[in-house]
C-alpha cells in the first residue's frame, strides 16, 4: 500500500533521495535547495541511507566532484539553485559531453541580479543548452516521482546524459502538500542497480575521461549528444509506462488539461499550472473551450507532440518564467512558436512573461489571459505577442 | 614513512606516461609526471587526474592517451574537486563491495590552474581530507595560453601580461609561497622539489605523498624552455642554480614539521639562476643592478624564514 503523506517538495525529493540511497553526493547550500543537502545529511547522521556526502566549498566543485565521483562508476546526485547553477555552469557541459547520468535537484530560483531568492525559471532555463535532461513538476508529488524516474532515465543505454529534475523554488520545494509515497522496497526494484560499461575504477580496464578533441573528432562527439538528446524522449516514455504500473500515477511529455477540444490554451510549466486548471475549471463552467497544456519534459525539446498537442487551439499564451532578453519573449515562447511554425500551425500566439522574481499569479489573472486570446482570436496578437503579466502600473 | 631509493630499479621500471604525447622537447612538466608516476610501487593501480593545461591537451588528445592508467581531466580549475569526487566514490564503491583492489589517486596541474584559478578547489580537497595526491608541475606562468604571469611567476620575470618595456622591469611581485599555504591546511604531508641530480629528492617526496595515507602536496618546479627561455639540455643545470641560490628551496612538511632536505654550503647569488634565462635578460642592463640587489634581499628573507621555520 502506498503511504500517505504531507511533505514539502524538498522533503518529497529528499526522501526519494534516500530510498535510491545513491553511492556519491557532493552538495553546496544555496536557498532554497539547501534543506536537500541538510535532510540528506541527516538521514545519514541516522543511519538511515549510507551515499557517501562530500560537503565541498562550491557549486562549481559539486559539480566537478560529481563528474569525479560519476567517472568513477558511482551513482551520483546533487541540488542546487539560482546562483549555485550559475557557478557551476562551465562543468554542466562536462557532465553532459562526458555522458555522465548524475541526477540534479534544481529547486528553480532568479537569478541575480537584484539578488532574489524566490522561485523564476531563468536558473535552469539559462542551462537548457547545456545538455542536461530538464523535467519539471507542478506539484510536490511530481517532483518526487520525477526524481524516482530521474535515473532510470539518465542511465539508460541510448540516452547516458545528466538529468536535472526542477520544482518551483519555495512554491513546491517549502509548500507542504499531501503526497502519496512509494514503499522502499518497491523504489529499490523500480530504480534498479547501477552497472555502467566503462569508468575509472573498472577493475579490468583503463580509462580515461575528458579528452582534448579538436576539428577531427570534436563534432562527432557533440552529435552524439544530440542523438542521445533525442533517443531519451522514447526512454521518458517508457519509463513512465513503468512508473505507472508501480505508483497508479501516468506521465507523459506533458500534460494535457481540458486541451482535447479546447480553442484557448495556455502553455505553461510548474507549479502556476494549478492556478491555470483553476481558472480552467471556472471558465468552463461558464462554457468557455478553455485548456492547458502542462510541459514536463523541456529537453528533450519534444516539439511534434506538443505541437499535435495544441493543433486545434484557436489561440495560445505560452507562459515563461523567465526573460531571455531577446526582445523576442522567454525560452518556451521562443521555441514553441519555431515547432508551431515548422509544424504548420495556424493558430495566432503569444508570449507571456509572468512570476519573475517569485511574484505571485493568481487565478484572476489567468481568466484575464484567457479572455485576450478570445479577442485575439478576432482581432489579431498585434502589438500584443510578447508581455508581462501582473506589472505595477 | 621510510623510502628506498634504489636508483636502477625505480628507473626500470615501466613508464606510466608513455612516449608519443606531443609535450615540448625538454618539458619539465612531463619530467615531473613520469618521475612521479615511478613512484607508485609496480603493480599498484592508479586514477590520475589532471587541470587543463599543456600537460591535458599534449597527453590525451583524442583519440589517443599516453596514460597506462585510468585517467580524468574535468576543467582547468577543479583538478582538486574532481579528484575528491573519484576518491568518494572509490570509497561507496569499496563499502558496497563492488570493488576489491586497491587504488592510489594523484592529479597534476600547472601553477595556473593550482596556485590561481583551481587555488579555491584545492584547498577544498586538502582541507575535507581525501586521500589523495596533489601534484603543482610550477613552470611559474599559464604557459598553454602563451606565457601569461600567474601568482607562482617570479618577480620580474618578462611575461606576456608583464612584459619587460621601457616602464616595465617585468612582474612587479614575489611569488606566492603554495607550498607553505598548504602546510597550514595541516595535511600530512608537504614536499617541494625539482629536478636534482638522480631525482632521489622528487622520488622519495613523490612516494611518501603516495603512500600516506591523507592528502598530500608536492610542488615541483618544472622549467619550461619557451616561458623560461633556455637551451632544452641546459634544464638540469637550471633547476641546480634554483636551489644553490635558494630561490627554491628543498623542503618537506609531515605532520606540521617543517624539515629543509638540503641546504647548500655556498648559497649563491641570485644571478646565477636569473642569468640562465631569456625572461630576465632586462635585469642584466646597467641601470637594472638595483633590481637584482632587491631580488637577493627577497630571496634572503624568505630562505631565512625557511631556516627559522625547519629549526636549521
Amino acid at each position: 500500500m502506498a503511504i500517505k503523506e504531507r511533505m514539502s517538495g524538498n522533503e518529497a525529493i529528499a526522501y526519494a533521495m534516500k530510498q535510491i540511497n545513491p553511492d556519491v553526493m557532493p552538495a553546496f547550500p544555496i536557498t532554497p535547495s539547501t534543506e536537500l543537502p541538510q535532510m540528506v545529511s541527516n538521514y545519514i547522521a541516522n543511519g538511515e541511507m549510507d551515499t557517501e556526502f562530500i560537503p565541498v566549498e562550491s557549486e562549481h566543485s559539486a559539480m566537478s566532484a560529481a563528474i569525479g565521483a560519476s567517472s568513477a562508476g558511482a551513482r551520483t546526485m546533487t541540488a542546487t539553485s539560482s546562483a549555485g547553477l550559475a557557478f557551476m555552469w562551465e562543468v554542466l557541459y562536462v557532465a553532459a559531453s562526458n555522458r555522465l547520468p548524475i541526477a540534479m535537484a534544481v529547486v528553480n530560483r532568479a537569478l541575480s541580479g537584484p539578488i532574489n531568492i524566490n522561485c523564476e525559471h531563468s536558473d535552469s532555463m539559462g542551462a537548457r543548452d547545456s545538455g542536461w535532461l530538464q523535467i519539471y513538476a507542478e506539484n510536490n508529488q511530481e517532483a518526487y516521482d520525477n526524481f524516482l524516474q530521474a535515473y532510470r532515465i539518465a542511465e539508460h543505454k541510448d540516452v547516458k546524459l545528466p538529468i536535472m529534475i526542477c520544482q518551483d523554488g519555495f512554491i513546491i520545494s517549502h509548500g507542504v502538500q499531501n503526497i502519496e509515497l512509494l514503499e522502499d522496497d518497491k523504489v529499490k526494484n523500480f530504480v534498479g542497480e547501477y552497472h555502467p560499461e566503462h569508468y575509472l575504477l573498472k577493475e579490468d580496464e583503463v580509462c580515461s575521461v575528458g579528452p582534448y578533441a579538436i576539428t577531427n573528432f570534436g563534432m562527432e562527439g557533440k552529435k552524439a549528444q544530440a542523438h542521445a538528446m533525442d533517443s531519451a524522449k522514447k526512454v521518458i516514455l517508457d519509463v513512465a509506462a513503468e512508473f505507472e504500473k508501480v505508483s497508479g500515477r501516468k506521465y507523459g511529455l506533458y500534460e494535457g488539461y481540458e486541451l482535447e477540444d479546447a480553442e484557448y490554451v495556455i502553455v505553461a510549466i510548474g507549479s502556476v499550472c494549478g492556478t491555470i486548471k483553476d481558472a480552467i475549471d471556472e471558465l468552463r463552467s461558464q462554457g468557455v473551450k478553455a485548456g492547458l497544456m502542462k510541459v514536463r519534459v523541456f529537453r528533450p525539446f519534444p516539439a511534434e507532440e506538443f505541437t499535435d498537442a495544441i493543433k486545434g487551439a484557436k489561440a495560445v499564451a505560452i507562459m515563461d518564467r523567465a526573460e531571455s532578453y531577446s526582445s523576442q519573449g522567454g525560452p518556451l515562447g521562443s521555441e514553441l512558436m519555431a515547432a508551431m511554425y515548422r509544424g504548420h500551425l495556424k493558430a495566432e500566439a503569444i508570449n507571456i512573461v509572468y512570476g519573475l522574481c517569485g511574484r505571485d499569479v493568481n487565478v484572476a489573472e489567468i481568466r484575464e489571459v484567457y479572455a485576450q486570446l478570445k479577442d485575439i482570436e478576432k482581432n489579431g496578437a498585434a502589438g500584443r505577442e510578447y508581455q508581462y503579466l501582473g506589472l505595477r502600473d | 614513512m621510510e623510502t628506498k631509493f634504489e636508483f636502477k630499479e625505480i628507473q626500470s621500471r615501466p613508464e606510466r606516461l608513455a612516449p608519443g604525447h606531443r609535450m615540448c622537447a625538454g618539458c619539465g612538466g612531463t619530467i615531473a609526471v613520469r618521475n612521479v608516476l615511478k613512484a607508485l610501487h609496480p603493480g599498484d593501480k592508479a586514477v590520475i587526474g589532471n587541470a587543463t593545461g599543456c600537460l591535458e591537451v599534449s597527453t590525451f588528445t583524442y583519440p589517443y592517451t599516453a596514460y597506462e592508467d585510468s585517467y580524468i581531466h574535468n576543467a582547468f580549475e577543479n583538478a582538486g574537486a574532481t579528484m575528491s569526487g573519484v576518491e568518494t566514490a572509490y570509497n561507496a564503491l569499496k563499502k558496497r563491495g563492488r570493488i576489491k583492489e586497491n587504488y592510489k589517486f594523484i592529479t597534476f596541474g600547472g601553477d595556473g590552474g593550482t596556485y590561481d584559478i583551481g587555488f579555491q578547489s584545492l584547498s577544498g580537497a586538502m582541507e575535507r581530507g581525501h586521500d589523495m595526491v596533489y601534484v603543482c608541475y610550477d613552470n611559474g606562468a599559464y604557459m598553454n595560453t602563451g606565457i601569461q604571469r600567474s601568482s607562482a611567476t617570479p618577480m620580474y620575470a618578462d611575461t606576456t601580461t608583464t612584459p619587460a618595456g621601457k616602464c616595465s622591469a617585468g612582474k612587479t611581485q614575489y611569488r606566492k609561497d603554495l607550498a607553505a599555504i598548504i602546510a597550514e591546511h595541516k595535511v600530512p604531508y608537504v614536499g617541494q622539489t625539482t629536478f636534482i641530480g638522480n631525482m632521489k629528492d622528487l622520488y622519495t617526496k613523490a612516494e611518501k605523498a603516495i603512500y600516506t595515507p591523507g592528502p598530500a602536496f608536492l610542488n615541483i618546479m618544472a622549467p619550461c624552455p619557451r616561458g623560461w627561455r633556455y637551451d632544452a639540455p641546459s634544464i638540469i643545470n637550471i633547476c641546480k642554480l634554483g636551489v644553490e641560490t635558494c630561490y627554491w628551496p628543498l623542503f618537506e612538511v609531515i605532520e606540521g614539521k617543517w624539515i629543509l632536505s638540503y641546504e647548500p654550503k655556498e648559497k649563491l647569488p641570485i644571478e646565477e639562476f636569473l642569468k640562465t634565462q631569456g625572461r630576465f635578460k632586462h635585469l642584466f642592463k646597467k641601470e637594472n643592478e638595483h633590481l637584482i640587489a632587491e631580488y637577493q634581499k627577497e630571496v634572503d628573507k624568505r630562505w631565512e624564514q625557511l631556516k627559522e621555520r625547519c629549526g636549521a
